[in-house]
């Protein structure tokens, strides 16, 4: 596998914006730690989902409500340690192929929220594990202009997909979510009915 | 008194609004899934708190989820439960196998169902054991509890209540 050079690599902030900027109304689930804390920066809006906690079921949060409302595309924003802790659901996703999900992993190849100690997904394959788990599209992707086409053709297709984004492990400074947790849940759930 | 059917028990749960069945499976729990994989109504989860976490999407997305489960699999789910529906105001029905009920069973299901309703006390979620002599009750309790707390709600299902597929 070869990696990109230096310095082309996107922060996840900078991956993030790029995919935000393509959204209309999709639903959005953002696993927990700085991933959701940086969507919320970048752009808020009622559609978001931001987890605090629970880490490991972002993908199963976006498949239930994939599988509930199965006329809107639910997109994922996860990270590759959320995803290793639940690799099982990678199986379940590819097993029930939903068309209207796409699962963005922003994979910095470390635990960024907690000091960055390193994931395995340095030498374990993301990508590959959902190909074989069964989802229809995947991709992996470095560059700003990768991300954008990959992304836009996911919305044009039928799903499963799956964009792995490979992204330095900057951080963008960005502050607790300020809703509540409760006040997040009804916010969202009136922006999906 | 006889052992409840599964389809009457699962149309009890459709009766106050349940439209939304995952799980992992269990043998208590067999005549239920079998009859909910029949009439399509089941998605089948690979871990509990997949479980959990799927019917909190479905919950956000409208529908009114339950999960089945054996009371090994609260071990699996308690961080979702506690760090994503008691917080969040996401609940769910927990339909729970009491496997380990007086002691009368293998080995592993021992320790979880002696302390089970005391782990479900200190998280705080509801709880009612089901019988056939209350079952209008619990169905009620079910309801009323899950659209007023906003949370998890346990229906506790011992062996016997429900008929299953195996003996």
């Amino acid at each position: 596998m070869i990696g990109p050079e230096e310095g082309v690599m996107q922060s996840r902030a900078q991956a993030m914006a790029a995919i935000l900027e393509l959204m209309t109304d999709q639903p959005l689930i953002v696993c927990n730690g700085f991933p959701s804390r940086e969507a919320c920066k970048l752009r808020d809006r009622d559609q978001n989902f931001y987890m605090i906690g629970s880490m490991g079921a972002t993908a199963g949060i976006g498949l239930g409500l994939a599988l509930a409302r199965p006329g809107k595309t639910v997109v994922v924003f996860d990270g590759d340690g959320n995803v290793l802790m639940s690799l099982g659901t990678l199986a379940t996703i590819g097993a029930l192929k939903p068309k209207n999900l796409i699962h963005v992993v922003f994979d910095n190849e470390v635990y960024g929220t907690t000091g960055n100690q390193p994931t395995y997904s340095r030498v374990v394959g993301l990508d590959k594990m959902a190909k074989a788990a069964g989802y229809l599209n995947v991709e992996r992707v470095w560059e700003r202009e990768d991300i954008v086409y990959e992304f836009k053709s996911m919305l044009g297709e039928e799903g499963p997909s799956f964009l792995l984004v490979k992204v330095n492990e900057q951080l963008e400074e960005a502050d607790r979510i300020a809703l509540a947790p409760a006040e997040l849940t009804k916010r969202f759930k009136g922006s999906v009915s | 008194m006889a052992m409840l059917e599964a389809d009457d028990f699962v149309k009890g749960l459709q009766g106050i609004g349940f439209d939304f069945f995952t799980g992992v499976p269990d043998t208590i729990l067999g005549g239920i899934i079998a009859h909910l994989t029949e009439e399509r109504l089941y998605t089948p989860a690979v871990r509990e708190d997949e479980a959990v976490a799927m019917a909190a999407g479905a919950y956000l997305g409208g529908k009114i989820p339950a999960v089945l489960m054996q009371n090994s699999g609260l071990g699996n789910a308690l961080n979702v439960l506690a760090s994503l529906n008691l917080i969040y105001q996401i609940p769910c029905l927990l339909l729970v196998s009491w496997r380990g009920f007086e002691g009368k069973d293998a080995p592993e299901h021992l320790v979880m169902g002696e302390t089970m309703t005391k782990l479900l006390d200190t998280v705080r979620i509801p709880h009612r054991t089901l019988s056939g002599e209350t079952i209008v009750e619990d169905l009620q309790w079910t309801a009323k509890t899950f659209m007023e707390k906003r949370i998890p709600v346990a229906l506790l299902l011992k062996k016997g209540i429900v008929k299953t597929i195996q003996p």
